[in-house]
């Protein structure tokens, strides 16, 4: 990092980055959304009066492989920080790659998933279970898809020359990074309460 | 050389110096595939039944905060990051505990007309 960019950091009131600050509130606010879905998801999962019932459409071990890959992908994230903090722009490349395609075999699950509810009779007006699920699901896919967007475009930005220096590249990839991360933590909440914790139904 | 002092010698960031060694992220990432194996099966074993959202509760929490705290760098970052973050979910659990107590304690659940 250059004189003047830790200058830069060191003339806001915080002394911090404030990018970095606004990432870290953005997140905040992301955990009132999507606790406002899991939420309405509790609340709604038990009313039941047509469709199937969560245990007779929901797949544990199929989710328990999606959840493993999703978790992994926040290690490759992480693997590409290092790497570029390293100054190392080819490692940073592979790594980035690499949870992109993780997060793709994510969101190529999910899509499976739903296509396999709807053909068993559970669609979004199906039942409250239904539309709780959907969105809940479907928003967090959406993140997911976002993320995997915003890889692809530093991975453009890498071959681009336009993560130099490699300090301020460094500063770029933890902010993406941030993101999927917290893409990844969202994941552990839902699946947990989603898919494992039994319905009284 | 370690990996710490490789990092420390092309990023002069103090943040991301303090950041931890690949190595440290690796075994990270074992201890959440473990954690997330055991969840998986416990949800199959019968004998826990009566325990199974707690030790579930548990687990979440434990990935929750490996994830945040050693990838997302809660752990070494300014406290600041660490408060607004907090924030957040303190606001989430608050919105679930007000949601849950106009549901099932001022009314009697979610009507089955809104319900479906």
């Amino acid at each position: 990092m250059s004189t003047h960019e830790v200058a830069a950091d060191h003339h806001t009131s915080t002394g911090l980055d404030n990018t970095k600050l606004a990432m870290w509130a953005f997140l905040g606010s992301e955990c009132l959304f999507f606790g406002s879905l899991i939420s309405t998801y509790l609340l709604y999962r038990n009313r039941v009066l047509s469709g199937p019932t969560p245990h007779e459409v929901y797949d544990i071990p199929y989710t328990s492989v999606s959840s493993f890959v999703l978790l992994m992908s926040s290690l490759t994230m992480v693997l590409a920080l290092a790497a570029i903090q390293r100054g190392d722009h080819r490692g940073l490349r592979i790594w980035l790659l690499a949870t992109a395609f993780l997060g793709m075999t994510f969101i190529g699950g999910q899509i499976y998933e739903f296509t396999t509810f709807v053909e068993e009779g559970l669609k979004l007006q199906t039942s409250t279970f239904g539309s709780s699920f959907f969105v809940l699901t479907g928003f967090h896919g959406a993140h997911v898809t976002v993320g995997i967007l915003m890889l692809l475009m530093l991975v453009g930005m890498s071959m681009a020359g336009r993560l130099e220096p490699a300090s301020e590249g460094a500063r770029k990839v933890e902010l993406i990074g941030l993101y999927w991360h917290f893409v990844d933590i969202v994941w552990i909440v839902i699946f947990m309460i989603v898919y494992l914790v039994p319905t009284s139904s | 050389m370690s990996d710490a002092q490789t990092s420390m010698e092309h990023v002069q960031d103090p943040h991301l110096a303090d950041h931890p060694t690949p190595r440290r992220y690796v075994t990270i990432a074992i201890i959440l595939s473990i954690v997330t194996a055991l969840e998986v099966a416990v949800y199959y074993l019968e004998a826990v039944e009566d325990f199974l959202v707690p030790m579930l509760a548990i687990m979440a929490v434990v990935k929750f905060v490996l994830v945040a705290a050693y990838f997302m760098h809660l752990r070494f970052d300014s406290r600041i990051f660490r408060r607004l973050f907090v924030t957040g979910l303190l606001l989430a659990f608050g919105v679930f505990g007000i949601v849950m107590w106009i549901f099932f304690l001022v009314g009697n659940g979610p009507s089955p007309a809104i319900g479906g």
